[in-house]
Formats: C-alpha cells, structure tokens, sequence
C-alpha cells in the first residue's frame, strides 16, 4: 500500500494516478478482509475500487489527463498534512488493543446483539440485524443521505445543460 | 465507446449475469452470510455501467431507461420510510418489524428483507443515475466538439 500510495503521489499522468487509486482501494478491501470485516470489504471493492474508479475516468473523459504544475509551493499543505496525521497518530494511542474483550465498545450493546439477536430477529447475521432492525432508523438516514447526494449530482449537472440548451435558443432569437 | 474489442464484448457477455445472479444473491443471502442491499446494489449498478461502458451509454439506456432510474431513487427510500410508518400502524414503534407477520422473527425477517430492498433499489439508481449524467455530459461535449470545435 505504501508502495502505492507513492506511486500515486509522483505520477503526473492522471490516468495512471485513478488506476492506482483502483489497486490502493483493492488492497484495502483485503485489509479488510485479513480483520474479518467481509460486509465492509465487498463495499470497497465494489464502491472504491469500481464505481469510483469509472465515475473518475469519466471526469477525466471530460478533462485533460495530465496534472497542471504546481502554481505554489508544496509546503504549506505538506504541514498541514503531517499535523494531522501526528494528531491522527496520536489519538490511536490511548485507544484499546484490536479486539480486546475488556474495550467499551465490546462492553456497550455488543454482547446483547451477540446474545439475542438470532432469536429477536432470526437472522443468523447479526451485522444485517443490526444494520437493518436494531439500527433501521440509521440505515434509513444513510439511505436518506445516498438519496440526497443522486439528487444533488442530478440537479448539478442538468443545470448546467438546461442554461446551455437555453444560451443555444437566445443565439437562434438574436440571429 | 469500445465497439470494435470483440474480446471485450464477448467476455462482458458473459460477466454480466454471473454479476447480477451475484448481486442478487448478495441481496437475499444478506441475512445469512455477508452483504446485504448497500453492496447488491452497487454491484448490480457495476453491471449495468460495464455494459454502458463497453457497448455505449444509450444502449445501457435502452436496459435501464433514465426515466426509470429517476422514479427509482426516492422509490427506495419510500418503501424504506414507509415499511417503518406501516409498523407504527400495526401498533409497534417507527421500524419495528415484529408485527408484520404472525411470529415476531417471522415479521423481523420479512421487515428486514423488504427494507433491504429498499436500500437496493435507492442505492443502485443513485450510481446508474450518476453514471448517466457523467456519460451524458460527455456525449455532450462530444457533440458539441463534433459540431463547433469548442474546447
């Protein structure tokens, strides 16, 4: 992945920055699977490494495919980057070791749905109870969320078509 | 776009209904093994746009017309809302499946399944239309280099 990740920073030709931004998705979906999250990995494969990835070829169908040089330098947002990322880095410390018993999060809720919900919801997928009936009200806001972003991408885009569809009809008026 | 690979076409071909069985099986598998209407609908909506990109975006179209799509996105998220406002009538709280059918798993499962649609349904419009207005500004532009010699 870091490997990658350089890869992505020194490419100047776009086309190959999206394809790698394909294979770092991938590898990710892997990571993924290695922490037995198979439901978030499927979604990254198919969201980040596929959909995404075609929806930026698209863009740069619409672009030029090489980046512009630089008109600033590169240190000011090269700070800001290792600011956060020490910040970022320095909040995982005081957080509990992966998949220790004792953690609050394995404390909270988790050892009810574990306990009960095969026989509150008979589903033996307990990621899928709790998506969709324990937490159903939240799913219905991400669905909600999903629903807004299509909407606004289509008003985005076809507005940009209606005014032009309309500066084609006054040119015909004024000739 | 890519009319003239007959590698390409052949082997879309024969992807596509491995991925959509896939995607359905995503979709009503959910409730046994991972996935669940989030990850079958995008996968279903990558089946249709692999055959948008190599056959062309209108005969995607002409499988999935635009108007359809349109109805489709706030259509899930109706039978989503709506699932829950049915279990309010029925007498449970907001998103409560238990009294849809005779056995309170039995009404969870059917609840579960039919929301799950509901994402689906949303999830994979949302990516088709995205995908349409992309290909369609392209198409576009196209045209109008076609046409004008602009840009």
């Amino acid at each position: 992945m870091v490997a990658v990740l350089f890869g992505i920073i020194r490419a100047r030709n776009l086309f190959a920055v999206v394809m790698l931004c394909g294979v770092y998705s991938f590898l990710m979906a892997t990571v993924m699977v290695a922490l037995d999250a198979v439901d978030v990995a499927m979604t990254e494969a198919a969201v980040g490494a596929g959909i995404s990835t075609v929806l930026m070829l698209a863009v740069l169908h619409l672009v030029r495919s090489r980046e512009a040089p630089l008109r600033h330098s590169p240190a000011i947002p090269l700070i800001v980057c290792l600011l956060t990322g020490a910040a970022l880095v320095y909040g995982t410390v005081d957080l509990p070791a992966f998949g220790e018993a004792g953690a609050a999060q394995n404390q909270h809720v988790a050892p009810y749905y574990i306990l009960h919900s095969q026989e509150d919801t008979g589903s033996p997928n307990i990621v899928t109870a709790v998506l969709a009936s324990y937490r159903g009200y939240d799913t219905l806001g991400e669905t909600t969320v999903i629903f807004t972003a299509g909407i606004g991408v289509l008003i985005l885009l076809s507005g940009r078509r209606r005014r032009r569809s309309e500066k084609a009809a006054k040119e015909d008026r004024s000739a | 776009m890519m009319r003239d690979t007959v590698i390409l076409r052949v082997v879309v071909k024969l992807l596509l209904p491995a991925i959509l069985i896939f995607a359905l099986y995503v979709q009503f598998h959910g409730d046994y093994g991972p996935g669940g209407g989030f990850q079958a609908g995008v996968a279903a909506a990558a089946a249709i746009i692999l055959y948008g990109m190599v056959f062309g975006i209108p005969a995607a179209r002409q499988v999935v017309p635009q108007r359809v799509v349109h109805v489709m996105i706030p259509l899930g998220v109706l039978i989503f809302g709506g699932t829950g406002i049915l279990d309010m009538f029925l007498g449970a709280n907001f998103l409560d499946y238990s009294p849809m059918a005779a056995r309170k798993e039995a009404g969870q499962h059917l609840g579960i399944l039919i929301v799950e649609a509901g994402v689906f349904i949303t999830v994979a419009s949302t990516m088709l239309a995205i995908f349409y207005a992309f290909g369609g500004r392209a198409e576009e532009l196209d045209s109008d280099d076609a046409g004008e010699g602009e840009r």
